[in-house]
């Protein structure tokens, strides 16, 4: 019965936080936007989320295009397609693993940076101290946050595909010797712009909407000691990991489910 | 009570709590308008709660808290924004931002609520450092301010808007004597300058006595006293003598309540 | 001056996102920009479509010119109605041109290859391919050259 009443109380808490954090980021981002005031902050967030994510997407797009590439081989050679490689190689980066592992990278770089730097700035009263002097820091802290990870995420996402499939064509044409006409016209014919490379930005727009929630509301409901904020680093880059993959799954089903 | 002619901030009936513990019931407070009055009372008390009650942060269970005959609590969002713009809140830890200068810092609030042009606001934000002390460190980040520094600038941006009211929350701990000193002056000298209402947290008892002109005591969610600094030192009742005199042991005990010494001590087989 | 570094490499970013964002569109997925004069559908029955699906090519002369779009059951026949998007530059497949379903590779996909005829008069918009051949499905194939063994 204890336990019972222990897993009640559980859901409500997990509910009201959810009802917690929808009012954030309604408040945050319906209640009167004033895009003057926010412009250069927006800038400089996009700065801090997407530029300074740059090399950790580059450098990890070019690994996992290199790998794919010989993976791919290995596999394909054995029923004499490794001609596919680069189908193979372009088609799981662009459905799959620019968005999710962008995503993914991003709720480790960026989301839990946002988590923490949020939460200092709730324990140090700079939050309160802004109600104080009259600014809601609903708009002047968290929406530019929010804003820049839902753009840059994207973006991220698209730099990611295109390293990787660059990584892909430099083990497989320059390294394994597939011709490279063939390289391009098979991935060219089997890719397809709309439903292959849109649905997989559509999904890192979710993605990037879904980190950037969880890490900018786990910032500002966070208890503001180092522990607590310690603790919703972690809690950021768990929940928003978790919920990139079953989001995933839920995208991947409804987009190329139908056959 | 010449004091209470002219009242600010009137608090009827305050209840507040927080989980299952009451912070206070039922309490009622005035605080004089163009004087200093000092909230006092042992730590864990929620000194700082009542002060963010007023700035309309927390919202109260029951009771109403008026400023110039404005329900706090019952204020929407942007009202209660306009009314925080006649406020300045000092708080404990400066709150400075960190990734601003001190100059901009002091701008900040300016630049949100007013259209001056830059050289004008240079010229408010300058005057307010020279009255903290500061204008020399004006390009310095808040980093690289000692703790006293921090708290002065802070008390620069919590008046750079000229404010009618001036919470001050826990301004002495932590502080060197010197920084203590320092701030003292300041608060009675600004106060007294610029006219406007000030309201300390504190349980620093001798820097708090020397400047405020009226003082709250609470304890367990109540006012327990309440008079001239004076008129607290002549108090016979045990609770604010203990407080005010800092004697360990009293009516606040020194030991948290805890079973029987002896027979813990025996019991304790097994651990 | 910081302000000014930032809003470059911020600018930078976005910009390398669209450039990356045109790259998957132009080099990974073959998009062409040629605007095209819209599309025309056509249409062929087939006595067995074996693993045509949907989004399959429509090639000519092993160029592609097309798409299927939908796959029904023709009621009427009871055979294969199979839906085809030609891009609006090949106005030129003559009324007699003929369709048959083919294979890429030994294993690979399936797809519906036009060849042209003689005739003067193309096919417009909801014309049907008369002359159609379908997908050779391994089983007959095998049955048929295990049933001619058998009758010599």
């Amino acid at each position: 019965m204890d336990k019972l009443a222990l897993l009640g109380r559980h859901g409500l808490d997990r509910l009201a936080a959810f009802g917690r954090s929808s009012m954030i980021l309604f408040q945050a981002l319906v209640a009167k936007p004033q895009p003057l005031m926010m412009f250069p902050l927006l800038v400089q967030q996009i700065y801090f989320v997407g530029v300074l994510s740059l090399i950790i997407i580059v450098v990890s797009g070019l690994f996992i295009g290199m790998v794919l590439g010989l993976q791919g081989y290995t596999i394909l050679v054995d029923y004499g397609s490794e001609q596919a490689v680069g189908q193979m190689v372009a088609l799981s980066l662009v459905r799959e693993l620019a968005p999710v592992v962008t995503a993914l990278l991003f709720a480790g770089r960026a989301g839990s940076a946002l988590t923490a730097e949020i939460g200092l700035m709730k324990a140090t009263e700079q939050l309160s101290s802004l109600e104080m002097i009259g600014v809601d820091p609903l708009r002047r802290i968290i929406a530019p946050r929010f804003w820049a990870g839902f753009i840059c995420l994207p973006i991220l996402s698209a730099i990611f595909a295109i390293v990787g499939v660059y990584g892909g064509a430099l083990v497989s044409i320059d390294w394994l010797g597939i011709y490279d006409g063939s390289f391009w016209a098979n991935m060219q014919n089997s890719v397809n712009f709309y439903e292959d490379v849109m649905n997989g930005l559509v999904k890192a727009v979710v993605f990037g909407f879904v980190v950037t929630w969880i890490a900018v509301f786990q910032g500002y409901d966070c208890i503001p000691t180092s522990e607590g904020i310690s603790q919703a680093t972690t809690k950021t880059v768990v929940y928003s990991s978790l919920a990139v993959l079953g989001l995933d799954f839920i995208l991947t089903a409804v987009m190329f489910g139908e056959v | 009570m010449n004091y209470f002619d002219d009242v600010v901030i009137d608090i009827q009936q305050l209840s507040f709590s927080r989980g299952e513990r009451a912070i206070y019931s039922s309490i009622d407070l005035k605080i004089p308008r163009g004087k200093i009055t000092a909230i006092m009372g042992p730590s864990g008390t929620g000194k700082t709660t009542l002060l963010k009650l007023i700035g309309g942060q927390l919202k109260p269970d029951s009771g109403s808290i008026l400023i110039d005959n404005q329900n706090i609590p019952t204020l929407s969002r942007s009202e209660l924004f306009s009314v925080r713009e006649r406020m300045g809140m000092l708080f404990q830890s400066g709150a400075l931002f960190t990734d601003m200068s001190v100059f901009e810092n002091v701008a900040f609030p300016i630049r949100v609520h007013t259209d001056l042009p830059n050289d004008m606001i240079r010229d408010i934000v300058l005057m307010k450092l020279q009255a903290v002390g500061l204008r020399g460190a004006h390009d310095l980040m808040p980093s690289e301010l000692s703790g006293g520094m921090a708290r002065r600038v802070a008390l620069a941006r919590a008046i750079s808007l000229d404010p009618d009211i001036v919470m001050y929350d826990e301004p002495f701990t932590g502080q060197d004597p010197i920084a203590m000193g320092v701030l003292v002056n300041l608060i009675r000298h600004l106060n007294d300058s610029l006219g406007h209402t000030s309201i300390i947290v504190s349980h620093d008892i001798q820097e708090t006595l020397g400047i405020a002109d009226y003082i709250y005591l609470i304890a367990d969610a109540s006012v327990i006293a309440h008079g001239t600094p004076e008129e607290l030192q002549s108090v016979e009742s045990p609770q604010v003598k203990q407080f005010m005199h800092g004697l360990p042991d009293g009516p606040v005990p020194f030991h948290f309540p805890a079973p029987d010494y002896g027979a813990d001590l025996l019991s304790g087989e097994g651990r | 001056m910081r302000m000014r570094v930032l809003e470059i490499s911020v600018g930078a970013f976005i910009l390398a996102g669209i450039l990356a964002l045109i790259g998957l569109a132009l080099n990974v997925s073959g998009l062409t920009m040629s605007t095209s004069n819209g599309s025309y559908t056509v249409y062929a029955r087939f006595e067995n479509i074996g693993g045509l699906t949907p989004r399959a090519k429509v090639t000519m002369s092993g160029v592609t010119i097309g798409k299927v779009t939908q796959i029904d059951l023709d009621t009427d026949e009871l055979v294969a109605k199979v839906a085809m998007e030609i891009d609006g530059n090949v106005d030129f497949l003559s009324i007699d041109s003929s369709a048959a379903i083919l294979t890429a590779g030994l294993l690979g996909e399936q797809y519906i290859g036009v060849t042209v005829g003689a005739e003067e008069e193309y096919l417009k918009n909801g014309d049907f391919i008369e002359d159609t051949q379908s997908a050779l499905v391994l089983e007959e194939l095998i049955g048929k050259f295990l049933f001619n063994e058998a009758s010599e």
